[in-house]
């Protein structure tokens, strides 16, 4: 039900306040992500810088890094994920309650990045979680940082809360625990999750 | 600070029987190391650390390295006994001449894994000296005396050389792998390693990457082709 614009400016001009649920339900989501405290590699030192005073991720409301992910709403991959860290990362995706989010931050932890034909490097996270956000660089600035967490709350505030196009912690048919790869003799097993990644064309 | 050939032959004169080798480095910094024994290794170590001359008690650095099978074209005169007909002679008349000949002959060196330490000394301020140990080959002789009981810092670069490379240290107090998991059968750094095939995406392919990626491409295919043909047979059996 969205309310006409002009009319909730012109009502607001005469002191009545309207909304819809889903709006507030929206704003009260995208209002405060709390982080997941862990960083991974050099990315996690922007991340740090950018909670701290000079670009002060206060003022989205995502100030309060959580350190269980039990508590948190937002996971920011910051760095490269090995092979030995990736079950794990997908453990603690797990972990966190829904409604949840994931921002790959830098190179690494979209594709691998500079250390992509590395024995031990997974070549993007996204091959076993969906991923909100990515952001390139190596490593992003602060400036990027808030940029993928203002990307990720315009993207919480368009969400609707029914109908086909509702979020996956609102369809009671989606996955939502997502297998967590096994450590095997040559390669992690399975190399991917094809349900949350299935493999992208390549047009040349 | 002493030469290597002054510190082998206090090794030799302090360790008796120890076999000790100067391993010399032709290049322009003149590094030569000293390879050691396995059966002498903690005698020749406990020396190196405890002479009052040497008195190497900082071991900065433990380095693997892995020396393939290699082969050698070797081009040797040989001499050989040659039938030929006697020039001016009568028609089939022959006589055996001796005639040197070039062959090309080709022998296997036997590779072997290598382990470098660099020794130190704090107290005296003086180093490096180089020390090696090799494997008798790189697949089923491959254990090395540790050195982590002389020097502790050996321990963790030992387990790394354990994982990377597959020497087992004897006498090490904890050899387990410390980078890759447990599961892991492979040891990476060494040269005939050959990377796990998860080439199925790789939007910037070229060079050695986007042969890898072709191969897996071909791979791919080769097992759709084969999964169709199975289930055709099922089909066509299962209408008969």
């Amino acid at each position: 039900m969205a309310v006409d614009e002009g009319l909730k400016i012109e009502l607001g001009k005469q002191g009545v306040f309207v909304t819809s649920l889903q709006e507030l339900y929206n704003w009260g989501r995208k209002s405060s992500v709390w982080p997941m405290q862990f960083g991974l590699a050099c990315c996690a030192i922007e991340m740090i810088a950018t909670t701290m005073a000079r670009y002060d991720m206060a003022r989205f409301g995502a100030e309060i890094f959580r350190p269980s992910p039990r508590q948190a709403d937002m996971m920011i991959i910051s760095g490269t994920v090995t092979k030995k860290m990736a079950p794990q990362v997908v453990r603690l995706y797990n972990q966190m309650a829904e409604p949840k989010y994931v921002i790959a931050m830098g190179a690494c932890a979209i594709s691998g990045g500079p250390f992509k034909q590395g024995y031990n490097v997974l070549k993007g996270i996204d091959r076993y979680i969906p991923v909100d956000v990515h952001i390139p660089g190596c490593p992003p600035r602060p400036e990027a940082l808030l940029q993928a967490l203002m990307t990720l709350q315009e993207k919480i505030g368009g969400q609707h809360l029914t109908g086909e196009d509702r979020p996956r912690f609102l369809d009671a048919a989606q996955q939502g625990e997502f297998p967590v790869p096994t450590q095997g003799e040559h390669d992690l097993e399975p190399t991917s999750n094809k349900g949350v990644w299935p493999v992208p064309l390549v047009v040349k | 600070m002493k030469s290597v050939e002054e510190i082998k032959a206090a090794i030799v004169a302090a360790v008796p029987g120890a076999g000790v080798e100067v391993v010399p480095n032709s290049s322009v910094s003149g590094q030569h190391s000293l390879r050691i024994d396995h059966a002498h290794a903690a005698e020749v170590a406990t020396f190196l650390r405890d002479d009052a001359e040497l008195e190497l008690d900082f071991l900065s650095n433990v380095t693997g390295v892995d020396w393939l099978d290699k082969e050698i074209a070797e081009k040797v005169k040989v001499t050989r006994q040659v039938v030929k007909p006697v020039e001016g002679g009568e028609p089939g008349q022959t006589q055996t001449v001796d005639e040197s000949v070039e062959e090309t002959r080709k022998h296997v060196v036997p590779g072997y894994l290598e382990v470098v330490y660099h020794l130190y000394s704090m107290a005296k301020k003086q180093g490096p000296v180089i020390v090696r140990m090799r494997t008798g080959n790189r697949t089923d002789q491959v254990e090395m005396p540790s050195l982590t009981p002389v020097w502790r810092s050996a321990e963790f670069q030992e387990r790394e050389i354990f994982d990377l490379y597959g020497v087992v240290f004897k006498g090490h107090p904890d050899l387990r792998r410390i980078l890759m998991w447990d599961e892991f059968k492979d040891h990476p750094m060494r040269r005939d390693y050959v990377d796990p095939d998860d080439y199925e995406y790789e939007p910037t392919a070229h060079d050695e990457v986007l042969l890898r990626t072709k191969e897996h491409k071909s791979r791919e295919q080769g097992l759709g082709e084969r999964e169709q043909a199975a289930s055709g047979a099922t089909a066509s059996g299962g209408g008969q």
